[in-house]
């Protein structure tokens, strides 16, 4: 973790990370709908167009399919695409292209070709989207071998872990929580990178461990505060990605507090919770206390109505309370 | 191009009573949507909209030459067509509220209203995502022989997405009653059409074998007099259609999209508005034709504008659902 010192938004660190790169490799192109004047709706990359101009800061037309194909061929011919998908409930567009081509690409032709491709990306419910605008589907990605999926959770790891997906000589996927686009916080002037595959403790505890990815980890570490005034040391844990994924520390964490509870905002059924509870439960079998604990979005289609969409995400009040069930406090 | 002058003239002779109640239905959607900005100015409604002010002439000129138990489906600037088949004002604004009275019962929102009573096979917030439930209803429409079309409603910046055309393929192969009607605002979100769409937009019809019609959308009585010929054409069993409708959106993209300066100019919008206002050229044609006195479109005004605002103070009143809502409706 950063020391105190410069503060960026989540956006900024973002931007900041793909005009330090775009700096160092020309050919770094980002490539999507509305990114250059418009700088995306969430205006993300705004001033990059700017700087860089039109032959790397590429409009498109509205075709996923088409622009993610296209950025996996560039990749395998010398180009470095930062393909932006402005939702990401659009990236089921987007399948067979990184499914079927990006993500076998490598193996398929024995080592012979290599997709240095980035996809970026957002998730996350509680904008008043509605269902085809609030999912999170990382879960999908992390399901194939040949894809790696980052989640950052501050704007310090946004930017030091999108270098690394830049640099990075696999199709990576890289999921941001939209509604994480203005939350501030350190992030050095100098260049940084985070490697992936290596969770970071964002907060240390004795009693109960709180994995959480994305939009979860504010969460998490929400309640890991209520929790230590009720009297509960909790251990927040983000993995940071899923694939590749830093099992080592999740078992670790479980086995000194021997309860766990696993968020994220994806689906729990057949979801990231599912997988990161089975990892822990295999690790840290004989050290538990309780049944690993999972709470991922409900299982419905992201509602519009704000007390029905309310309901369908985790809370820190409800984290707050599964916790204290689960260290038999209630 | 095929045209469709040859076609049967179904749409040949209408009365003053049809015009004015054309009139009517887009002063309606106006008067709607200048409520749906005004509840977002004032934070009373949750997310996003994309107005439809500006291109009213379109969805009624269509939906005009639509029998009641025709499809349609809508996009995410959607409120217009909705509006223009049949759905009724207090239902949708309930709706955009997230209240339980709503369409969807508070579910879809502003990008998902839906009504089976209306035809409406549901707005969709993906570009693109109805073609094909567009073109699945044209072929039961067939396969049950109910007489039935289909209107699939979708902007330019569709035009990008490959499964247009595998469904025009299709369509055309098997002769479905589904017209496409394309409507060209000139803009896909913040960035000209001009630098998405390559080529001619009517050749992506005519190449499947299928008549294509370009119309100034801002003209009432062209939208529906192209709109009336490939309706009964398809109806007929001729086959799909592609009817471009020439048009402009008069605020943002979205109701937060204030500032447009980086893509469009003030005087192109100011131009629109003062010479392509497609509720300016019915009057004044109504006028000229001595169909109706400025004093009796008055009078549908503040009809109308009484009727949205008892709308929209219903939605204003009416009830959330309840939480333990959400759970249902997940499968049928
Ligand atoms: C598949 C998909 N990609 C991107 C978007 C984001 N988006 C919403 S509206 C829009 C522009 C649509 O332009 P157009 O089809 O011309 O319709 P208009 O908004 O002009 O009515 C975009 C890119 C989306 N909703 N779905």
């Amino acid at each position: 973790m950063p020391e105190k010192g410069r503060e960026l938004t989540f956006a900024q660190a973002i931007r900041e990370a793909l005009a330090e790169e775009m700096r160092r490799d020309p050919l770094v192109c980002i490539i999507g709908e509305d990114v250059a004047e418009a700088g995306t709706p969430f205006k993300v990359l705004s001033g990059l167009v700017e700087e860089f101009g039109k032959e790397r800061v590429i409009d498109t037309p509205i075709s996923e399919a088409g622009f993610t194909g296209l950025g996996v061929g560039a990749a395998m011919t010398g180009l470095h695409p930062v393909v932006d998908i402005m939702f990401g409930d659009f990236i089921t567009l987007t399948m067979d292209q990184m499914v079927n081509q990006a993500a076998k690409v490598h193996y398929m032709s024995g080592g012979a070709w290599k997709v240095p491709m980035v996809m970026r990306t957002t998730l996350g419910a509680t904008r008043r989207s509605a269902a085809q605008h609030s999912q999170s589907l990382h879960a999908w990605f992390s399901h194939v071998p040949g894809l790696k999926v980052v989640l950052p959770s501050t704007p310090y790891d946004a930017k030091g872990l999108l270098k690394t997906a830049i640099r990075d000589q696999n199709p990576v996927v890289f999921f941001e929580d939209k509604m994480m686009y203005k939350l501030k916080g350190p992030v050095p002037e100098e260049d940084y990178t985070i490697p992936f595959g290596v969770a970071d403790v964002k907060r240390e505890g004795e009693d109960i461990t709180l994995v959480a990815t994305s939009s979860m980890v504010q969460v998490a570490l929400g309640a890991a505060a209520m929790l230590e005034e009720s009297g509960v040391s909790a251990e927040v844990i983000d993995p940071r990605t899923t694939w590749p994924l830093d099992e080592k520390t999740l078992v670790e964490s479980a086995k000194k507090t021997s309860r766990v509870i696993v968020l994220d905002e994806g689906y729990g059924r057949y979801g990231v919770t599912a997988e990161l509870a089975a990892v822990i439960a295999e690790g840290a079998f004989y050290d538990l206390d309780a049944p690993v604990r999972r709470m991922g979005a409900m299982h419905v289609p992201i509602p519009f109505s704000p007390p029905l969409e309310d309901v369908t995400v985790a809370t820190e009040q409800s984290v707050f309370e599964a916790a204290r069930r689960l260290c038999g406090k209630s | 191009m095929t045209t469709v002058a040859q076609q049967p003239q179904a749409a040949a002779s209408v009365g003053a009573e049809a015009w004015l109640r054309m009139y009517r239905q887009m002063i309606s959607i106006r008067l709607f949507e200048e409520q749906v900005n005004d509840l977002y100015t004032r934070a009373l409604m949750p997310g996003l909209a994309h107005l439809y002010i500006g291109e009213e002439a379109v969805a009624v000129g269509v939906c005009q030459a639509l029998r009641p138990d025709d499809y349609i489906t809508s996009t995410h600037r959607g409120h217009g067509h909705c509006l223009a088949k049949g759905a009724s004002p207090d239902r949708m604004f309930a709706e955009l509220l997230g209240k339980e009275a709503g369409y969807c019962r508070g579910k879809g929102g502003s990008m998902h209203i839906a009504d089976p009573a209306t035809g409406n096979l549901g707005a969709n917030a993906i570009v693109a995502g109805s073609v094909g439930i567009a073109t699945g209803a044209a072929f039961s429409a067939k396969r049950l022989g109910n007489g039935r079309v289909c209107v699939c409603f979708f902007g330019e910046g569709a035009l990008g997405q490959g499964s247009l055309y595998e469904v025009m393929n299709l369509a055309q192969l098997w002769k479905l009653p589904v017209i496409y009607v394309c409507e060209n605002n000139l803009y896909n979100e913040y960035t000209h059409f001009s630098e998405t769409t390559a080529g001619d937009i009517m050749g992506r019809a005519t190449a499947f074998g299928i008549p294509a019609e370009s119309v100034d959308g801002q003209d009432v009585r062209a939208v529906y007099r192209a709109a009336s010929q490939l309706i009964e054409r398809a109806r007929l069993g001729n086959g799909p259609a592609f009817l471009v409708c020439n048009t402009y959106r008069y605020h943002g993209h979205h109701v937060g999209d204030i500032n447009r300066e980086y893509y469009r100019s003030k005087e192109e919008e100011q131009r629109w508005k003062a010479e392509h206002d497609p509720l300016k050229l019915l009057s004044r044609w109504l006028a000229e034709q001595g169909l109706a006195a400025p004093a009796d479109l008055e009078r549908i005004h503040s009809e109308v504008k009484k009727e949205i605002e008892a709308a929209v103070n219903f939605a204003i009143a009416a009830p959330y659902p309840s939480p333990d809502e959400v759970e249902q409706d997940i499968y049928a």
